[in-house]
């Protein structure tokens, strides 16, 4: 996974990622069309149903919004050389601690919320620290300390629930209003969705992180470490410190996804029985958004109108949700295997063809 | 016959023309030489020849017959074989699976290495080239990796072999092997074509020398009708001077000082067993010894890469042995490392940024949280026009650069630091003579300007001609103090080799 990740950062361009969409939608087509469905009919459906009506546009827009967050934690891990298969985990902690916030402090509006979404994010931070420092300090591999937090994650989380934040019950009680991320005039302005200011805070975070790497002395040392450890080591950077805090701001961004997803989306937390993924959606998400934070804004943005206009296009065209998941899969393996640029070589080298032709007149 | 024809090449890449209209044409049975500046368009004509790039423009002819090589594969179907300078080989596989590798004979789904070994030991008793099939590529040294990289073109039935720069990472006495084996190969009817900036190599190995300048094909000559001098004149377009013109050198106060340094090697045993080193002010200490004597350790320990045991490194007084690298750089030491891909670049990044690799975080480079690219920028235009760094500008990723070009690139860096003490391992791997020229220029006057200079050079000529004092280091000790001046390479060779001589010659 790290190298298919590795040579997709290297090499994967707009053009990859654009050429990987449409050959995706093209297989999510032609499964349609095996299985008796008119692709047409279905994408229309979908599209419309998603960004048409003010409502639909904004539950897209909450959609895409904990999509941005796990992907920049994907990517930026992924930047200083690390792989964050841990986001779920950091994800389940960063919402654990904003509904503990949110329940057990009184505090009034707007602090309230504030003070829970750090609360979610520093935890997922801490929480992304243990694999960083276990692998700065003794060399583990990050995969595995992650792939094992995560569980400690679901289940810590389970366990607080049931015996902590109620008496035995699945779900917690519903946060007051003063921690909420929702607001009036956004609902509004949007026909009522559940649209809330967790996509502020995701897109402020994908500008944080441009300018983080790209502009100061720490993003240099993510991207130097990232590159290439032993060059690092020679011009005097501490490789560990930069894997540590590294994993710390992916687990950041991670943790403000938990938060902003339970402060502004569910409003409560459940007991739940299995991972919901989005760690993993935001692997594809980076993926597909070749780690810039642009492009994780635009894939997110694919993927969330997918996902939300896949349900839709159930109803209104009668083909099933799973098509979309395909859809998905065959994008991320079209990205993978970077299968644009032999596409990309063959137009050039006709043109080539054509040009020596020319010249041999 | 004409075994490679190529004809009008040309190849654009962003900012640059790499090949202008080149004419290339190699017979049957001979040494072809390829030699031209660092950047000159060499590697890119021959990545072409083997289907690695498609030239913009051009035609080529194998055998007599146009083809259109479209990758790698083909041009193994077509006889032509690569070593390229950085291997590609897979470390912890043997040096069998490594030559099957891609080209697997299998009979009813299985390999059978059995025979592959015999083939190989076939093959490797027929050129000469002594390769165990059996052993671990990580437990061969670097010659002997490249004799397997030459294995593994044969194996696929390569008739005609490039060699790009095979000589810049090999021993003096592995180059010897080298070119013995590339007699060999021609003996038994292989074409190769042989690109080096060495024109001791080429007056002693090759039969034809083509010399391309900027691109252009400037001239193909016999090697017969021709001499060191000439050559080095049409590839630079100018004179060039072999030897260094250095006045005496007026050595002042101890700047390094390593007093009984014991150090680890990679594998836990000891690589320095109490070695003792001075530099002054003001000369040039050249370190003579044949690779893997302790070099790369001694280097790495000063400059806190690597922990010191026992002993103590003092920098102008100043006690720096347990420094971190940082502690080093900013105490006043300068490193040119020995591997560039390794520890001296960050391939991906830019130019630029390469250029501020231990600055970045101070004035003017930063100010507060940020890096002002600004001002690192217009640092990196004032570098590569002063070094004559071939670059399209200070925004190109470092890794499109010639190899040449991304050494005058460290170089550059490191020595405009202007570092008290300058170390410097293998400084002018793989230039061109206009390139070492300039480079040795640079570290001389390093020198007179009352620095401390450290030169570890596994080529002789080079410690001797530019050294004032040469230590000779053998099994992780100096063993002795030398006079450049008053001792000949035989003299050293025998040194290097660990004999022990009597009267100490230290300055
Ligand atoms: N992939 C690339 N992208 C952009 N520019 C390139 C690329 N490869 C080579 N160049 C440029 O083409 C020119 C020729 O490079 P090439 O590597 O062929 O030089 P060379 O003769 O092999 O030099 P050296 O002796 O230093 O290895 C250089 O200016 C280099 O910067
Ligand atoms: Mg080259």
């Amino acid at each position: 996974m790290q190298q298919i990740l590795s040579r997709v950062n290297k090499t994967s361009t707009f053009a990859t990622s654009l050429i990987s969409i449409v050959l995706g939608m093209l297989v999510g087509a032609i499964m349609m069309m095996a299985a008796g469905y008119d692709p047409v009919l279905a994408y229309r459906a979908l599209f419309a149903s998603a960004l048409l009506q003010p409502y639909d546009l904004g539950e897209s827009i909450r959609t895409i919004t904990p999509l941005i967050l796990t992907g920049l934690a994907v990517a930026l891990a992924f930047r200083t050389g690390l792989f964050n298969i841990g986001v779920e985990g950091q994800f389940i902690v960063g919402q654990l601690a904003a509904v503990i916030v949110g329940l057990k402090l009184g505090l009034p509006p707007v602090l309230h919320a504030v003070v829970a979404v750090i609360a979610g994010g520093l935890a997922g931070a801490l929480w992304a620290a243990v694999p960083g420092l276990l692998k700065a300090t003794r060399g583990v591999h990050e995969v595995i300390i992650s792939i094992m937090m995560n569980f400690i994650a679901l289940n810590l989380s389970n366990v607080m629930i049931r015996k902590w934040l109620t008496e035995g019950s699945d779900s917690t009680p519903k946060i007051p209003d003063s921690a909420s991320l929702r607001v009036d005039f956004l609902s509004q302005l949007f026909g009522g969705s559940r649209i809330h200011l967790g996509i502020f805070l995701a897109l402020a975070m994908a500008l944080f992180m441009f300018y983080l790497l790209w502009k100061t002395k720490l993003g240099y040392e993510l991207r130097a470490v990232g590159h290439n450890p032993l060059a690092s080591e020679y011009a005097g950077m501490s490789v560990k410190r930069n894997i540590i805090l590294s994993m710390m701001i992916s687990g950041l961004f991670a943790g403000f996804a938990g938060a902003s997803e339970l402060l502004g989306t569910a409003g409560y937390h459940s007991i739940q029985a299995a991972f919901t993924g989005v760690g993993f959606d935001g692997i594809a998400v980076a993926l597909l958004g070749a780690n810039t934070p642009l492009g994780v804004i635009l894939s997110s943005v694919l993927f969330g109108v997918l996902t939300y206009g896949g349900g839709n296009m159930q109803f209104e065209a009668g083909v099933p949700f799973e098509v979309i998941r395909v859809v998905f899969a065959a994008i991320i393996l079209f990205v993978a295997a970077n299968i644009s640029g032999p596409l990309v070589d063959l137009f050039f080298r006709r043109r080539r063809g054509r040009h020596l032709a020319r010249n041999l007149d | 016959m004409n075994v490679v024809e190529m004809r009008g090449i040309t190849k654009r890449f962003p900012g640059i023309v790499a090949n202008d209209n080149i004419h290339l044409t190699v017979k049957q049975g001979e040494i072809h030489a390829l030699l031209g500046e660092n950047g000159a368009g060499k590697s890119t004509l021959m990545n072409i020849l083997f289907g690695l790039y498609q030239p913009d423009e051009g035609e080529i002819f194998i055998k007599e017959k146009p083809v259109t090589i479209t990758g790698p594969t083909m041009a193994n179907k077509l006889g032509i074989g690569m070593v390229h300078q950085h291997f590609m080989l897979v470390q912890p596989f043997t040096v069998t699976e490594n030559i099957i590798l891609g080209d697997e004979r299998s009979k009813r789904g299985m390999i059978d290495y059995k025979k592959a070994e015999r083939q190989i030991q076939e093959l490797s008793d027929r050129y000469g080239l002594r390769v165990d099939p059996t052993a671990k590529i990580s437990e061969i040294s670097v010659g002997m990796q490249q004799r397997v990289e030459i294995l593994k073109t044969l194996y696929r039935g390569a008739d005609t072999l490039i060699f790009d720069e095979p000589t810049a990472v090999l021993t003096p006495q592995e180059i010897d092997e080298l070119i013995e084996i590339m007699r060999n190969l021609v003996k038994e009817g292989k074409t190769i074509i042989f690109i080096t900036h060495k024109l001791k190599e080429i007056m002693a190995a090759c039969d034809r020398v083509t010399v391309i300048r900027r691109g252009k094909v400037i001239q193909t000559l016999n090697v017969s009708e021709t001499n060191e001098k000439q050559l080095a004149a049409l590839m630079v377009g100018r004179e060039v001077s072999f030897t260094v013109n250095k006045k005496e050198a007026t050595p002042g106060e101890p700047v390094l000082t390593v007093k009984n340094l014991v150090v680890e090697g990679n594998r836990g045993i000891e690589a320095l067993k109490g070695l003792d080193l001075e530099v002054r002010a003001g000369e040039i200490v050249g370190l003579a010894g044949v690779d893997g004597n302790g070099q790369t350790e001694l280097i790495e320990a000063i400059t806190g890469l690597r922990p010191v045991k026992s002993g103590m490194i003092q920098l102008k007084n100043r006690d720096i042995t347990h420094f971190k690298p940082r502690k080093v750089t900013e105490a006043g030491v300068g490193h040119i490392p020995e591997d560039r891909h390794k520890r001296g670049l960050v391939l991906d990044f830019t130019v630029s940024e390469n250029m501020v690799l231990q600055s970045y975080y101070q004035p003017p480079f930063s100010k507060g949280w940020a890096i002002q690219f600004a001002e690192v920028d217009q640092y990196a235009k004032r570098l590569i026009e002063e070094f004559d760094v071939r670059t399209p500008d200070e925004h190109t990723p470092i890794r499109a650069l010639s190899g040449g070009n991304q050494q005058k690139a460290i170089i550059a860096r490191e020595v405009d630091r202007d570092p008290d003490l300058l170390i410097a391992a293998q400084p002018t791997r793989g230039l061109d003579v206009g390139a070492i020229e300039f480079i040795h220029r640079r570290l001389v006057e390093q020198r007179d300007k009352g620095k401390a200079v450290l030169l570890v050079s596994l080529e002789l000529d080079e410690i001797m001609k530019l050294s004032d004092r040469v230590a000779v280091i053998n099994g992780g000790r100096i063993v002795g103090w030398v006079d450049p001046q008053k001792t000949t390479e035989e003299e050293l060779g025998l040194l290097m080799a660990g004999r022990v001589i009597q009267e100490e010659v230290s300055g």
